[in-house]
């Protein structure tokens, strides 16, 4: 891109600006915010709301939207002289003519650009005497309330559906006076939508099941890390009366940029459903009786102690470092080595550091010109991902992109191959009949994504050392780009491998197969739930978690723990990335933090730990992990072979690869519990169905 | 403006001359930017809707997957254009522009005169299902201001004397039938 710096003077003060920028960013760029409705950083420009009105000379003797207007050497920008003031405060006159003026009632009050804007640039009484106009609501899925009348079509949703989420089902319709925003009655079909809501700078979208729970002056904000899914997306935690009310992103634009997915937003009514309030033990009769702390730990610590054969660890999902650090260390104390955190069963070599992270970084995700997705479905397992994938296409710079595994729309052209391994062994091969590999060869900046569906298998170790050859082969691996991702799906993997927590190759499928031999006396696990119960059959199942869920229902001891938003954790993104999340609200009734709940275990077990708060915990950590000190930060990881794939052919399964996400909106406890992600599930069956008959 | 409910039992597709001149509509495009017919082919799917003289539900869906886009696409531009009916409308489809050139030579007198003279409102068709008034905006024939529409014919400088002429040599009564030549429809492009 060519630019170059040119000269301006904005409000009689001189300025050098690059050229490429309009004039609104020139004027925000030197601090001077000019008010705006449909112009937003991350969509394209639509210059239609005319808020951002300012002077311009030389140019036409009329305010200028200064969104649209690109800057250009000697311009002289004026955004605070009478004239405009008064042809903004028209503006506002114009689009407050049908506006219903129900803030009172509106969930969007005190948080609305309208409501705000309206205070500096709003006349006192309405000069308008004719009917107002009034719009129908629209039907938008379970998640986006609709009250048209609000809208003042900005068009700002239909930009994000369009350009960022890759689905066509916002539009507008109509024209002039009669201009309506429609989905057509449909749900919106996308794992993004929620962020409409936000985007909505007026109370014409808002969040359906947020909808008049609380105002958003009463909401005391905690800042988050979500762990829906493994990105690690910034989010503020609004709760109220100690109790989640909503989820929101939070600007990182290395991260999540303003964007959440739909499980990170609305799952959160899951929160306060299902929970895990008091310790539990099972009596003779096999029935759950709740008893105090005392008794359960004692419970817990007799039957540990007491075992003659091994003792299994298994963390969820959800973890968050110190918890993972603390079960590792109270194991290892007692001489215990067995625990994981891969309940799906991936296989990949924790020793590898760079064999497990996302090298490319999300942030450069975009600046990709080939793609390869092995064995994923980024648009469920890492929706913010993806949409920087579509933003890379749609940039220009992607240019082609392949898939091996179960084909599915990922918002940009993909594709899809094969879903055989054997797939990949042919373009590893460098010979193969779609040229795939000479492809990715000839690219400047080609990115691999192996997920979890390829290396939930047997032949899982296999496509993940086949995958490092293919990185070497084709080019991946340069100076200063790594085109070798693991996407994973879970917020605790990385954080787990960089510990040491997760050790084995092949995940916790050994453990799972001994647990189901008998050769396991406890299984220790701490909030995971998505793994085969049956191996839980001959051992004394110990359950540290939030949720009555699965293992809570076969569980022979229940310790209620925190949930993410009850506690301070820190966790580790796919790239690498430490990131700390804070406590909202308190856990309910006797739940205890995991760390907590870990500390008072040890000291029955007779193996006290050094720490007595968390952040000895944390310190303890850091001493053992330097690297997890700097929060925020990445440490990029150095690439070396991940090993010879033993054999050729006969080391993979010709078995297809299958997609192991069955339902994107519900897949851990807390989705499980959220009546919100119940009715998503219904929405998306039902549009399908409709799908498939039309 | 809720989007209409207008379907037809029997599947859409172009037919005879139509389906030729739907053909040579998208010749006239890369394949790659076939969607640039997007107009002519909702123009000829309502031009062949002898019966309503609109785009069905059927002709909406079938148009958008033969340009490979959504129906809210396709919704989003055949609801922009006045010309385009996505309602069912009369034989004659009387179109009375109101923008302001039109306005300032007498348009806002026109359109009540022709609201008395069909007995209908801005919006409505007649009983019998010749006439449906519609108000448009700008026809592009401001000189000659006010412009009525019908159906593919201009009549320009307007007055409600002259426009009670033409409509009623449009609703013949019974005693001069035969004088009275049939309103082109379908006509060119």
């Amino acid at each position: 891109m060519s630019s170059s710096m040119v000269k301006i003077t904005i409000d009689g003060k001189e300025h050098e600006c690059d050229s490429s920028l309009t004039v609104l960013q020139a004027c925000e760029e030197v601090g001077i915010e000019i008010p705006r409705f449909c112009y937003h950083d991350r969509l394209s420009i639509a210059g239609n709301c005319r808020m951002c009105l300012v002077d311009v000379s030389p140019g036409p003797a009329k305010p200028q939207a200064s969104c649209a207007l690109p800057i250009a050497s000697g311009m002289n920008i004026t955004t605070a002289s009478p004239s405009v003031r008064k042809a903004r405060k028209g503006v506002m006159e114009f689009l407050l003519i049908n506006h219903p003026l129900d803030c009172p009632i509106c969930d969007q009050g005190g948080e609305c650009d309208l409501q705000d804007l309206a205070l500096s640039y709003g006349f006192d009484r309405g000069r308008f005497i004719e009917n107002k106009r009034a719009v129908s609501e629209k039907y938008m899925g379970p998640l986006i309330k609709t009250i048209m009348t609000r809208c003042i079509h900005c068009t700002r949703c239909v930009r994000f559906a369009n350009e960022v989420a890759g689905i066509d089902s916002i539009g507008m319709v109509g024209r002039g006076e009669s201009v309506e925003i429609t989905s057509l009655e449909k749900t919106i079909d996308s794992e993004l939508s929620g962020n409409v809501i936000d985007l909505c700078p007026v109370g014409a979208l808002t969040s359906k099941p947020y909808a008049y729970r609380a105002r958003s002056w009463e909401l005391e904000k905690t800042d988050s890390i979500d762990v829906m899914d493994a990105v690690g997306s910034n989010i503020r935690v609004d709760s109220k009366n100690g109790k989640v009310m909503r989820i929101l992103p939070r600007l990182h634009e290395d991260v999540n940029e303003e964007w959440i997915s739909d499980k990170a937003r609305f799952s959160c009514d899951g929160l306060a459903c299902q929970r895990l309030d008091r310790p539990y033990v099972r009596d003779e009769k096999k029935e759950l009786v709740a008893v105090d702390w005392q008794e359960a730990l004692s419970r817990t610590a007799t039957s540990i102690l007491e075992a003659k054969n091994r003792i299994v660890g298994l963390a969820g999902d959800h973890s968050d470092l110190e918890s993972m650090y603390a079960l590792k260390k109270m194991l290892l104390a007692l001489g215990i080595d067995g625990f994981d955190t891969r309940q799906g069963g991936a296989c990949y070599d924790p020793g590898f550091r760079h064999g497990y992270l996302f090298n490319t970084g999300i942030g450069n995700v975009s600046r990709a010109d080939a793609l390869l997705i092995v064995g994923c479905n980024p648009r469920e397992d890492a929706p913010v991902v993806n949409a920087r994938i579509r933003q890379g296409w749609l940039q220009g710079n992607l240019r082609s992109a392949y898939g091996i595994g179960v084909a599915c729309d990922v918002s940009y052209p993909c594709n899809w191959i094969s879903d055989s391994s054997s797939a990949l062994l042919e373009i590893a091969s460098g010979k193969d009949r779609l040229g795939v590999f000479a492809t990715l060869n000839a690219a400047e900046r080609p990115m691999l994504l192996l997920g979890y569906d390829a290396l939930e298998r047997k032949d899982g170790k296999e496509i993940w050392k086949l995958c490092g050859k293919l990185a070497e082969k084709s080019g991946m691996i340069g100076e200063d780009w790594n085109g070798f991702n693991m996407l994973h799906r879970t917020a605790s993997a990385v954080g787990a491998c960089e510990i040491g927590f997760n050790r084995r190759e092949n995940g916790i499928n050994p453990l799972l197969v001994s647990m189901a031999k008998g050769e396991v006396d406890v299984a220790i696990v701490m909030g995971a739930d998505e793994f085969d119960l049956d191996s839980l059959e001959k051992c004394f199942t110990v359950y540290i978690g939030h949720h009555g869920d699965r293992v809570a229902q076969v569980a022979d001891v229940i310790l209620p723990s925190a949930a993410y938003t009850e506690k301070s954790g820190m966790w580790v993104n796919l790239e690498g990335r430490v990131q700390m999340g804070f406590a909202a609200v308190a856990p309910p009734g006797e739940a205890r933090a995991d760390w907590r709940i870990l500390r008072a275990l040890s000291e029955h077990l007779n193996v006290v730990p050094s720490w007595n708060s968390l952040q000895e915990l944390r310190v303890a950590l850091w001493k053992e992990h330097p690297d997890l000190r700097e929060l925020d930060g990445v440490l990029q990881a150095d690439w070396h072979s991940l090993g010879d794939v033993v054999s050729r052919k006969e080391g993979l399964h010709a078995t297809p690869i299958v997609s192991r996400c069955k339902n994107y909106y519900m897949s851990d406890p807390i989705s499980r519990a959220s009546s919100t992600m119940a009715e998503c599930t219904r929405a998306r069956r039902e549009l399908r169905e409709k799908d498939k008959a039309a | 403006m809720s989007v209409s409910k207008n379907t037809t039992r029997e599947d859409f597709a172009f037919r005879g001359g139509f389906a030729e001149r739907a053909k040579k509509e998208l010749a006239k495009y890369p394949a790659s930017r076939k969607q640039s017919a997007v107009l002519a082919l909702l123009d000829l799917a309502q031009r062949q809707n002898k019966l309503t003289n609109c785009v069905t539900d059927n002709a909406m869906s079938s148009i958008a997957s033969m340009l490979g886009m959504s129906v809210l696409r396709l919704e989003e531009v055949a609801s922009f254009y006045t010309m385009i009916n996505r309602k069912s409308v009369g034989k004659y489809h009387v179109q009375c522009c109101m923008t302001t050139p039109c306005m300032l030579c007498g348009s806002d007198d026109l359109l009540p005169f022709i609201e008395k003279h069909l007995g209908i409102v801005c919006g409505e068709s007649t009983s019998d299902g010749l006439f449906t008034l519609s108000r448009v905006e700008c026809l592009g024939a401001c000189a000659n201001a006010p412009v009525v529409q019908i159906n593919d014919d201009f009549h320009e400088d307007v007055t409600p004397e002259r426009m009670g002429e033409i409509l009623r040599k449009l609703k013949p009564s019974k005693k001069n039938v035969a004088k009275v030549s049939p309103a082109t429809r379908g006509a060119k492009l």
